[in-house]
């Protein structure tokens, strides 16, 4: 081949790449749409047919006539005990946990057991979790079906979303901050808690959310362990079953004859609203947290 | 008088990496004292053992002893802590903490427990002068250290060690990433500092080993090759690979 050949051939090549790399770009671009399509007709089919049912009575009313009629307020109220208590167990627990991966233990045969364990929790089945809370927490520990029952076994659930999250936003913090602190005389402590824990807060806030919003929507593990079929009141103590929108909405679309379809969009509506809420705060704080951070 | 003195001090890191074999020496108080040498000779190595910074690392083995003020400091019973006050650190690159430029200096303060505002704006006042950084700073105390350029960020640094009052400042590489002004102010704030402290510096070039030397220590793989006065060092080498790194016929 003759050196003047080159160039030309390599031309006729550049234009069948530009071509190749036209038709990946639309691969890609469709494949992105696709995951958004199905988010976007969902979100809009239960709001177009939930909010109709959405009224001040439907938010703060109990349900009457065997759910047909009323409201849902014991439902979002259970909701909301169950996140938070959830929240109190396995934030505190997976923070800590988290801080000791990341901050103290060396890698050795004990912390890797540790990981792997905390991968395979995220990988049971959310049933398997309901039926482990009734064994340990309602009938051995004796809490009943309740939403301390309820809430401790969705935080075991939460718990390796939070451990993975938590441990990843300790670790992005640089390890010169560290060294620097060290250097000037910070023990170990004093420089995770002034320093690397400061600086890890939003991404540790992101993965609780996130954790959290996955437990508000669990129906399986609080079906054995807290949810009540019906109960028209709010709960008193942490001690009381409750009723909760996932499960609600469960009952009311598949247990109860001649429900409204109504009213099922509009729990589906409020229970959405609730998940997508959360996860909108979460997205406020990462972007918010990116902007102001200093490294 | 010497401040520190090494005696027979061996170190192996767990992946086998630099390491120093069998140093003898000993670190003058108020000079300047520069440890050279080609890349992966230990100097910083050596750094980290005077403050036990290498305590972080995966340190296989360490023997000798490091005396400062005739006390060991690798001794198992040291106060780390009270230590690493007594012997400050600046970096190769400037790491200022994700905080203002007046916490950045107050923190190692805080850390010790003093909360006296008058006392902590003393410090703060005192260690910018000293580290030359005061004039460009002081009407912005409040603004995030990260503003500042590159070369105001390592004069932060060095302010920042010093607000603690140390007796030793460690200085490895502390200008390698600044330009030549920035340098040069770097390099006048360590000439005023060295008649009240010990300095300890890895040069980041033979030419500033040079300028700042008033006595020197030559590594070559993790041994010690020749120390004396800067002066003599630099122009009679009496190693001949002193002389070729010196000469620049390799390094």
């Amino acid at each position: 081949m003759t050196s003047t050949g080159e160039p030309r051939q390599y031309r006729a090549s550049a234009g069948s790449r530009l071509l190749a790399q036209r038709f990946g770009f639309a691969v890609l671009a469709l494949m992105a749409l696709a995951t958004v399509v199905p988010i976007v007709l969902v979100v809009a089919h239960i709001v177009l047919q939930g909010a109709p049912a959405i009224s001040w009575e439907f938010l703060s009313g109990v349900p009457r006539e065997g759910m047909r009629q009323g409201g849902i307020l014991p439902a979002i109220v259970g909701t909301f005990y169950l996140t938070l208590g959830t929240a109190v167990f396995s934030v505190p627990l997976g923070v800590a946990a988290a801080i000791y991966l990341a901050e103290y233990a060396r890698e050795t045969a004990w912390t890797r057991l540790i990981r792997v364990a905390i991968i395979n929790l995220a990988g049971i089945p959310s049933v398997v979790y309901g039926l482990f809370g009734l064994g340990l927490f309602v009938l051995f520990l004796r809490f009943g079906t309740s939403i301390l029952a309820a809430s401790l076994t969705l935080s075991i659930m939460t718990l390796p979303v939070i451990i993975s999250a938590s441990e990843e936003a300790l670790r992005a913090v640089p390890q010169a901050f560290r060294t620097v602190s060290v250097s000037l005389g910070g023990t170990r402590w004093q420089t995770i808690r002034r320093i690397v824990l400061p600086q890890a807060v939003p991404g540790i806030l992101t993965g609780v959310i996130l954790g959290l919003e996955r437990a508000a929507g669990e129906t399986a593990p609080i079906l054995f362990t807290g949810a009540a079929f019906f109960l028209p009141r709010l709960p008193n103590s942490p001690l009381d079953a409750t009723m909760a929108l996932p499960y609600h909405l469960f009952v009311i679309s598949t247990q109860v004859p001649e429900m409204p379809l109504r009213i099922q969009y509009g729990t589906a509506l409020v229970l959405i609203a609730f998940v997508l809420g959360m996860n909108l705060i979460a997205t406020v704080i990462r972007s918010r947290a990116r902007a102001r951070r200093q490294w | 008088m010497d401040k520190i003195v090494v005696e027979n001090l061996t170190l192996q890191y767990e992946d086998g990496t630099e390491s120093l074999r069998g140093v003898t020496m000993s670190i003058p108080a108020n000079a300047i004292t520069v440890l050279f040498g080609p890349a992966g000779g230990g100097k910083s190595s050596l750094l980290r053992c005077f403050n036990r910074l290498n305590d972080l690392a995966d340190v296989k083995a360490v023997s000798g002893r490091i005396l400062l003020d005739g006390v060991n400091v690798l001794d198992p019973g040291v106060d780390v802590v009270a230590l690493r006050r007594k012997i400050g650190m600046v970096f190769s690159r400037p790491v200022v903490l994700p905080f203002s430029i007046r916490a950045n200096l107050t923190y190692g303060l805080e850390l010790m427990g003093e909360r006296n505002p008058r006392r902590l704006d003393e410090a703060v006042e005192h260690s910018l002068r000293l580290a030359a950084l005061w004039d460009e700073v002081h009407d912005r105390l409040d603004d995030p250290a990260i503003a500042l350029s590159g070369g105001q960020q390592q004069r932060l640094c060095l302010a920042r060690s010093l607000a603690l009052q140390p007796e030793v400042v460690l200085l490895d590489e502390p200008t390698s990433g600044l330009d030549p002004i920035s340098t040069g102010k770097v390099e006048a704030a360590l000439q005023q500092l060295k008649k009240d402290y010990t300095i300890v510096l890895v040069p980041h070039s033979i030419q500033q080993a040079g300028r700042m030397a008033d006595f020197a220590v030559f590594f070559l793989q993790g041994e010690l090759v020749e120390s004396g006065l800067g002066k003599d060092l630099f122009t009679h080498p009496r190693d001949k690979r002193t002389e070729d790194y010196v000469t620049g016929r390799f390094g």
